[in-house]
């Protein structure tokens, strides 16, 4: 085995890959920030965003994974016993113990011969599981498989990530690059120890390092992973049209793309944090899927994830031809950010079991 | 405690899974392996569309047991494009007039725990006023 160097570190498949179908799902109720705000402090606090996204009562990471996959399958026009995997990243599983991703198979109609898991890595959960459909794919094993982030995040009641710890995600059902609507050309992840955010065993909220999410976690491994994929590679900020960088609130990704040398235009269209909050394992991949939805063939893209634990997932793609007939075949991410119903402090206190009932 | 029940209907449930009649073409849901239409064995597997419009409904205020957190809800008989007609909860109603007549479309959502917090989560199908339409009225 070649020593690994900064010319040869990408994560490259035995056969090429890329996305056949993507769909993305988001819950209807909005929860504007200054209602937080209003609650905790008065209405005096900055707001990180405008407003966050809230799943309903009958809502979870399963059932918003089925509608997310269901619209990814649909697009790809692959039937679903042909996908063989069903991996779901999440941080909010609805079971401590049993698999999403075997709820979200029977539904969607992929069993029996199909791998079922469900991957964590805090917000990088879903592109880990992207890269792991990219290996089960392009060594031969499969010609399908369905890769998902989602998440219903939980932020503790007048905790900073109560403003923006949001519900949403997208679904990519992946395949042959030959076939595909985007091809992934190259694929990179950066990876340390870096405790910047957590939840313990049992415990219902998690625990964040305040400003230590931002410089050592957040920036370094989202400029590590992807200067390391540009220098790979030999492009630069321009070679790409658009990019899109894990969004927890609406400063870091802007920030993080002036540190990298994108403008503000390239990142505008996967830019969603802002109208649906911080979706975790999903906030990277709907944004790729807002893009997707307005992309031309031959363009390229940038999608930068982040963990918290910490690492970052980096991967160039190129759109296809194939991307004018498939986008139309189910909702646009655009489609559900737009059948919005905002509700108040009370009704989501009510939506995220936050009253005592008994 | 229902588990092998919750489990011998998952496919029904979470994608309406029905029959159709290999002898007459009648589309069977709930799945029941004799066609009511010609009396014969129907077995084959049938996957439904999903779509079809309300044809009658009613709002439930004092939900019976399992259901108290989730009141109000509406439920609806739903006549389905192929022709059963199916008792469901409706879903993502808030704000919106339902009507007997209103196009929907299913979806796979939470219905309740079997029992306590400690339970099994049982999902299966919803309906809702059809997503397109909810965006754009026509």
């Amino acid at each position: 085995m070649e020593e690994i160097s900064p010319k040869n570190i990408l994560l490259k498949p035995a056969r090429p890959v890329g996305i056949m179908g993507y769909g993305a799902y988001v819950p209807r109720y909005r929860l504007p920030a200054s209602e937080v705000a209003r609650i905790w402090t008065d209405g005096q606090a900055g707001l990180p965003i405008k407003e966050k996204a809230v799943a309903g009562l009958d809502e979870d990471v399963a059932t918003m994974s089925i509608e997310a996959a269901r619209n990814a399958l649909q697009r790809a026009s692959v039937s679903p016993s042909e996908s063989r995997a069903v991996w779901v990243g999440s941080e909010s599983h609805p079971y401590a113990v049993k698999p999403t991703s075997t709820i979200d198979a029977e539904a969607i109609g992929a069993v029996p011969n199909v791998q079922a898991g469900d991957w964590q890595f805090a917000c990088k959960a879903g592109t880990e599981a992207m890269v792991a459909a990219i290996g089960f794919i392009g060594s031969g094993m499969a010609d399908y498989a369905l890769a998902i982030g989602m998440d219903t995040a939980q932020g503790r009641p007048s905790d900073a990530l109560e403003y923006t710890a949001g519900a949403g995600g997208a679904a990519y059902l992946l395949g042959p690059a030959e076939k595909s609507l985007a091809v992934i050309e190259h694929t990179y992840s950066f990876v340390t120890d870096t405790p910047d955010f957590w939840r313990r065993a049992y415990q219902k909220y998690p625990e964040h390092g305040q400003r230590f999410t931002g410089e050592p976690a957040y920036f370094k491994h989202i400029t590590e992973s992807a200067q390391a994929l540009m220098d790979a590679t030999q492009t630069k900020p321009t070679d790409y049209d658009y990019a899109v960088f894990h969004q927890p609130n609406t400063k870091f990704p802007q920030r993080v793309a002036a540190q990298l040398g994108f403008t503000k235009e390239q990142i505008a269209h996967g830019l969603l944090v802002p109208v649906i909050g911080n979706t975790y394992a999903g906030a990277a991949l709907i944004g790729l899927t807002a893009i997707l939805d307005i992309a031309n063939p031959g363009e390229r893209i940038l999608l930068v994830s982040f963990g918290s634990g910490a690492g970052s997932d980096a991967m160039a793609l190129q759109v296809t031809e194939a991307i004018q007939e498939r986008r139309d075949r189910a909702p646009k991410t655009q489609d559900y950010i737009a059948r919005r119903i905002e509700i108040d402090y009370a009704t989501y206190a009510r939506m995220r079991g936050k009253l005592v009932m008994k | 405690m229902e588990i092998p029940r919750h489990w011998r209907l998952r496919k029904q449930r979470y994608g309406l899974v029905g029959e159709v009649c290999p002898h007459c073409d009648a589309k069977l849901f709930p799945p029941r392996d004799v066609c009511p239409e010609c009396g014969q064995e129907a077995k084959t597997l049938y996957n439904f569309s999903g779509r079809g419009e309300v044809y009658s409904y009613t709002t439930v205020y004092e939900a019976p047991a399992g259901f108290e957190e989730v009141a109000p809800y509406t439920v609806a008989l739903i006549k389905l494009q192929e022709g059963p007609l199916v008792t469901a909860q409706l879903t993502d109603t808030n704000g919106e007039q339902v009507e007997i007549g209103t196009p929907v479309e299913m979806v796979t959502r939470r219905l309740r725990s079997d029992g306590d917090e400690r339970g099994l989560l049982v999902y299966g199908y919803k309906f809702r006023p059809i997503l397109q339409q909810l965006i754009s009225p026509t």
